[in-house]
């Protein structure tokens, strides 16, 4: 058998294919921070937080209600979101006009106190989430088995992508919002009504975290730490893919999950440390990231 | 009128050294008249289940077991938060041991964070029984005169388990390792007995610690063909490699083998996805009535069963507390005298001895994870396989290169 580096192709393929599974968070993950940093200019550092919510929302859902995963993946992330739309109404409504500092603080603040309650109430062992009945078990492609529940994250997560992608940069709704970024006033002297656009904005991104987290569930354990412990890595993504840019942090989310999956077979010591080479590199040739504008 | 004043003054006088006498005889046996046990563990972090609050519990609980009081003297037990950084953990020993006057420092989980606080007890003269960390080096070179290491250790842990599943058969090895001193050293431990068993280990990947996903490094066990995949990790690591084995079939043909899990990752992963794992404790709560007496008072406290590390602490603070009785004093020389020469029988450890190294022997458990039909009532876990009595479990003494051990 021909072996490309010692590996053979179907390790190789199969290697590629599961970091496109893990690339598809990223993707979901940094491009809730865009939409919010593009639109709102808040650097959300409560998004693993979120994130982690809504995982523990699919397992509250589960525990104490007897909802089923499929409800839960619909409902989590609305409540999610309307978590954060209390949280934008409530707090960070008064941070626009200030610089972004404040708004990192406020919300990294929030992290901790959220994770703080969670691990208050539930330790940091975490909770198990089984596979939804529909998609347990594995399909043989060929060069590998892929777990279904894999492949669902990966079609999921690049629905909701594109859904999103599409949303912002192709319908009025989308032009509205990007018309809000560029010059808020003038919007809203055509009768928008921008603090309302705004705050729904805030509220998807925030809704896209639980989502993610609600997908995450049965892939690792519920705990509270999951956020903070994947959060740095995306907001990476988000840099290297350049602020505030949609197709930017889809494209590199993706991206990124391969190229972290190819150092795990030729060097899995550097895995958790190659995001951030990239991100070094990036920053001294294209300061403004992969996709993103110099303003 | 001066008589009087003459006269009092004598009598204060001679009265005088008679106080300061008692005073110091007084504190001849208890310094500062208390004796403060401090629990120094993560409170917060990604161990904090397997000691954190629990462990201030298990101390608490020995105290009150003990009468609350020694050689007339108040016991008092305080906890602190090391976040698993050595440095802070070190400079808290320290502060503890100088300013707030600590005799005993105990759990001290994480083996950095264990090493650190070692080299502060020896310079401070102080006690630091060491029931949660995993490193061997604690008694090999790092030993001191002041520590003693209580509950199990990486060489315990690779004998039990490597050794029990080399001879059912597993012969060839693939290691899963945190990328860290802790996983490099139960890897390597675990190799030797491995390969002193006629096993032999086919490769290993190392993972970084808090690692994100764990598919990638066991498709690459997979494609190792070994028979046995063993995870030289703890905690999340652990639990999270155990999912996305089960997730991506790799238990159908080959085995996994937990190196350190404790009864809390078992708990929270489910009998569904743990079932048939063995794994070596140094402690489980339904091995006999007095451990199963001890984890109902635990879990009635605690809300769930004690982990191998909260029995440790119960069963150390104990032991100190027997040995500072024995001793007549709080004084650190003679309690570890004390500690060394007494034999330590309790709901943890039958038995028990402390060596020269400062290593407590005690029997080790062999269990195997039970299957979800098996599991009668809650926390019902484990199935006993072997006891791995106490002169097998542990390194052997002349093997340590423990500066206090005469050769």
């Amino acid at each position: 058998m021909t072996e490309i580096f010692g590996i053979s192709p179907q390790a190789l393929l199969s290697q590629l294919l599961i970091g496109l599974v893990n690339g598809s968070f990223y993707a979901m993950l940094s491009l809730g921070l865009a939409v919010i940093f593009g639109l709102l200019n808040i650097i959300n550092f409560a998004h693993g937080a979120l994130y982690m919510m809504g995982a523990f929302g699919a397992w509250m859902g589960f525990t104490y209600l007897g909802l089923s995963y499929w409800l839960c993946l619909l409902l989590v992330p609305l409540a999610v979101g309307a978590f954060g739309i209390v949280i934008e109404r409530t707090m960070l409504q008064w941070l626009y006009k200030l610089d972004h500092l404040y708004g990192l603080l406020l919300t990294f603040g929030l992290a901790l106190i959220i994770e703080g309650l969670y691990r208050q109430a539930y330790g940091v062992s975490g909770q198990p989430y089984s596979t939804p009945e529909l998609l347990r078990g594995a399909t043989d492609i060929g060069f590998m088995m892929l777990p279904n529940y894999r492949a669902w994250v990966v079609v999921a997560s690049v629905a909701v992508c594109a859904l999103t992608w599409y949303v912002i940069e192709r319908t009025k709704l989308g032009a509205y919002l990007r018309a809000a970024t560029e010059n808020p006033k003038l919007v809203q002297a055509f009768g928008v009504n921008v603090p309302f656009m705004v705050t729904l904005t805030y509220g998807f991104g925030v809704a896209l975290a639980g989502f993610a987290g609600v997908l995450a569930s049965p892939i690792i354990q519920i705990n509270p730490l999951m956020g903070s412990n994947l959060i740095i890595i995306v907001f990476a993504v988000v840099v290297i893919g350049g602020m505030g840019s949609i197709m930017g942090a889809i494209v590199t989310g993706l991206a990124l999950g391969v190229v972290e999956g190819l150092t795990r077979v030729f060097y899995p010591e550097l895995s958790s440390t190659v995001v951030f080479i990239i991100m070094a590199i990036v920053l001294l040739v294209r300061p403004a990231g992969l996709f993103g504008r110099e303003k | 009128m001066f008589k009087r004043r003459l006269f009092s003054t004598l009598i204060s006088g001679a009265l005088l050294p008679m106080f300061v006498g008692a005073a110091s005889a007084q504190q001849g046996k208890v310094s500062d008249g208390v004796v403060k046990i401090g629990v120094l563990t993560d409170m917060s972090g990604l161990y904090s289940d397997l000691g954190g609050k629990g462990s201030a519990i298990a101390a608490q609980m020995a105290v009150d077991d003990f009468g609350g009081k020694v050689l007339g003297a108040p016991i008092q037990v305080i906890s602190a938060d090391h976040q698993n950084k050595a440095d802070l953990g070190a400079s808290k020993a320290r502060e503890w041991y100088e300013a707030e006057k600590v005799d005993m420092i105990t759990d001290l989980l994480n083996s950095g964070v264990g090493i650190a606080a070692a080299k502060v007890a020896e310079q401070q003269k102080k006690i630091a029984i060491n029931v949660g960390a995993a490193s061997t080096r604690l008694t090999n070179e790092d030993c001191t005169p002041y520590t003693v290491h209580y509950a199990y250790d990486t060489y315990a842990l690779a004998n039990g388990t490597g050794k029990a599943i080399v001879k059912q058969g597993g012969d060839s090895w693939f290691f899963l390792t945190a990328d860290y001193a802790f996983g490099h050293s139960l890897e390597k431990d675990t190799a030797d007995v491995v390969k002193a068993n006629g096993g032999k280990v086919l490769g290993q990947v190392r993972h970084p610690l808090n690692a994100s996903d764990f598919s990638s490094f066991l498709l690459q066990a997979q494609s190792s063909k070994a028979k046995i995949v063993g995870l030289a990790n703890a905690g999340g690591d652990t639990i999270n490699s155990i999912k996305a084995a089960n997730e991506f079939g790799l238990t159908k043909n080959q085995s996994l083998a937990g190196l350190l899990v404790f009864i809390t990752d078992v708990h929270s992963l489910g009998l569904q996805t743990a079932q048939g794992m063995l794994l070596t404790e140094g402690f489980y709560w339904d091995l006999n009535d007095e451990t199963r007496k001890f984890g109902k008072r635990f879990f009635d406290k605690a809300k769930k069963m004690p982990s191998m590390i909260h029995a440790g602490v119960y069963s150390a603070t104990l032991s100190y507390l027997k040995a500072v009785q024995a001793a007549g004093t709080d004084d650190a020389d003679a309690v570890m005298a004390k500690l060394k020469s007494t034999p330590i029988n309790d709901v943890f450890a039958k038995n028990g001895k402390i060596r020269v190294d400062g290593r407590m022997v005690h029997d080790m458990y062999l269990l195997q994870v039970k299957k979800p039909s098996e599991s009668k009532y809650p926390w019902d876990y484990y199935t006993l396989k072997a006891t791995i009595p106490a002169d097998e479990a542990f390194q052997p003494l002349e093997k340590s290169t423990c500066r206090l051990v005469k050769k």
